[in-house]
């Protein structure tokens, strides 16, 4: 596997980071290095074995589907940048 | 039918589940309240709240599942699905991916260019609604999160229809299903029933499906068969100019009858799934999945078979009852009480679905219950009153609510079915209308339903037509 340049640009795009152009060739070096060094488990043979969702062997963990009390208008927004008339404010979106 | 193109359609289908809380917290879904009084640190998308799967939504997509001959698979896992947006907390959506709880179903439908036809359903699987943005008139918009974390079922068809009626008689079917089974309140306009549609078209006989355009904001039946249309015919226009069509979302306008691009969606494919690590993978045993089938109701197609097979109804008949799952409560109730199918669904479509649409009631509403009906029927059953009279009894038994005996009784409507009072009233009206009984006797047989009707007239309707009838006949032969 080899990163490219434009691999970086396009995930940093996808995840709303801005790179300056100076950055770009260290970050492609290290994202390969860090790609190419879990690359090694490819290496291993997983014929037959059943691809794992989990880190532990468990599953089905439920809740009811019962109501529980929420947590109130002000504290749900008193960690919003911006707020009015019971919502979070945020600029403009533009469908 | 285009003569050039063949138009293929898949439908997306979201469907909100009835459960009292969200998918993955506690809190209220209920419509109408105020903005973010429902939400609670996972539904908000703080840091460090784990969501925990609801029971009940599972049990939902199973009987979803097993009602349109889905397979139920035995393990499935959530996957995180990737993309900014202000109205996803999170940054990410939480729900299935590469391994959904339900796989290669169908449904039949069947319309009238096309007849009977199979379309296949490639998976069902469970996830949470986003919120809801408000747009406001300077310059910012507002986000509401009591709709995040809301459980939905996101059914994707095959890409099966070959045109509008086609897509409309799946998604009618769909939709009456999720309703029968009580796990969705099938409301369009509050969103309760979602639909996109990709369509795309192709040249007769070309195997390879062309670019489709995914619509979107399709809230009701017109509106999709519309936004389908306009699509088809956008697309044979573009691709008739020498041009070719885009891959694109298009908001359908139900106001100006057109769709419009949405920009800047060019990205937002790219979506990163993966699984997620903050809930255990879903193991669905098939004891689970029997019990879910045990308690499945009968679904409409098998009541229509029912009621033509059992009942001996009409097709006609069996289908309109069929329709609605409160609907074939009520029939089925009156059956059991009046064991008249075929009268009993006369009077259900008739008068009792006549009377709720004049004044707006729904079926779960009828101030008659099937007990009352049932009541009227009887008495109509054992020569008590005439149809006619029933009539009349059965606008009391609406209005006051008291049993059909009661309403007999009160005002005195019992039929007469004494000959010797019947004959009294026959010999009145031969007296009286000479010149009809002459006319009659020249060979003028239509009279009789006058002289019924004079007969009825004078007994109040309570004389038994059958009755009158044969004196009428016997006394104008002499």
């Amino acid at each position: 596997m080899k990163i490219s340049q434009k691999d970086v640009e396009h995930v940093a795009r996808l995840a709303r980071l801005t790179i300056a152009p100076e950055e770009l060739s260290a970050l492609t070096e290290q994202m390969d290095a860090v790609l190419g060094y879990v690359d090694k488990l490819n290496q291993l043979d997983t014929d037959g074995i059943e691809p794992m969702a989990h880190a532990v062997p468990m599953s089905n963990a439920f809740r009811e589907d019962d109501i529980k009390p929420s947590i109130g208008i002000e504290r749900a927004l008193q960690n919003a940048p911006a707020a009015g008339d019971n919502c979070f404010t945020v600029p403009k979106v533009i469908e | 039918m285009n003569s050039r193109y063949e138009v293929v359609i898949g439908l997306e289908v979201h469907v909100q589940l009835t459960t009292k809380t969200k998918i993955f917290c506690g809190c209220s879904k209920e419509f109408g309240q105020f903005p973010n009084s429902q939400t609670c640190p996972v539904c908000l998308g703080l840091p460090g709240a784990l969501p925990v799967l609801s029971r009940q939504v599972v049990d939902d997509a199973i009987r979803a599942g097993l009602a349109t001959n889905c397979q139920i698979s035995p393990h499935s896992i959530f996957a995180r699905k990737n993309y900014f947006y202000p109205d996803l907390p999170k940054g990410y959506q939480i729900s299935q991916f590469e391994l959904p709880i339900c796989e290669h179903g169908w449904l039949d439908i069947e319309t009238q260019e096309s007849g009977k036809k199979r379309l296949g359903i490639t998976r069902i699987h469970m996830e949470e609604d986003a919120g809801k943005l408000l747009h406001n008139d300077g310059g910012n918009s507002s986000v509401d999160l009591n709709r995040a974390c809301t459980p939905l079922l996101e059914v994707v068809s095959e890409p099966d229809m070959r045109s509008s009626d086609e897509a409309i008689a799946y998604l009618k079917q769909l939709h009456q299903i999720v309703v029968y089974l009580g796990i969705c309140d099938g409301n369009l306009d509050e969103g309760s029933f979602r639909c996109d549609a990709n369509v795309s078209i192709r040249p007769w006989g070309q195997e390879e499906l062309g670019t489709r355009a995914e619509l979107k904001n399709l809230n009701s039946f017109r509106f999709i068969k519309q936004a389908i249309e306009y699509e088809v015919e956008r697309q044979i226009d573009v691709i008739d100019a020498g041009e070719k069509v885009v891959q694109e979302t298009r908001l359908f306008d139900p106001d100006a009858g057109v769709s419009r691009s949405m920009r800047g969606k060019e990205e937002a494919h790219d979506y990163r799934y993966f699984p997620d690590p903050d809930l255990l993978p879903l193991q669905v045993s098939d004891q689970w999945v029997e019990e879910v089938r045990q308690q499945l109701p009968e679904m409409p197609t098998a009541k229509r078979q029912r009621y033509q097979g059992e009942f001996g109804l009409p097709e006609y008949d069996a289908g309109v009852i069929s329709a609605e799952r409160p609907l074939t409560e009520y029939f089925e109730a009156l059956v059991k009480i009046y064991d008249q199918p075929k009268i009993c669904a006369n009077w259900v479509m008739g008068d009792i679905l006549g009377a709720l649409k004049d004044k707006n009631l729904s079926i779960a509403q009828c101030p008659i219950t099937p007990e009352l009906l049932g009541g009227i029927l009887q008495r109509i059953g054992d020569n008590t009153i005439s149809g006619k009279i029933a009539k009349t009894v059965f606008e009391d038994v609406w209005k006051s609510g008291k049993t059909a005996d009661q309403v007999i009784e009160e005002k005195g409507l019992k039929q007469v079915t004494d000959s010797g009072a019947i004959e009294s009233i026959v010999d009145e009206i031969i007296a009286a209308n000479p010149d009809q009984v002459a006319e009659y006797r020249g060979g003028k047989d239509k009279l009789m339903g006058f002289f019924v009707g004079q007969v009825m007239k004078a007994s109040k309707g309570k004389a038994n037509p059958g009755m009158a009838n044969q004196l009428l006949k016997k006394k104008l032969a002499e």
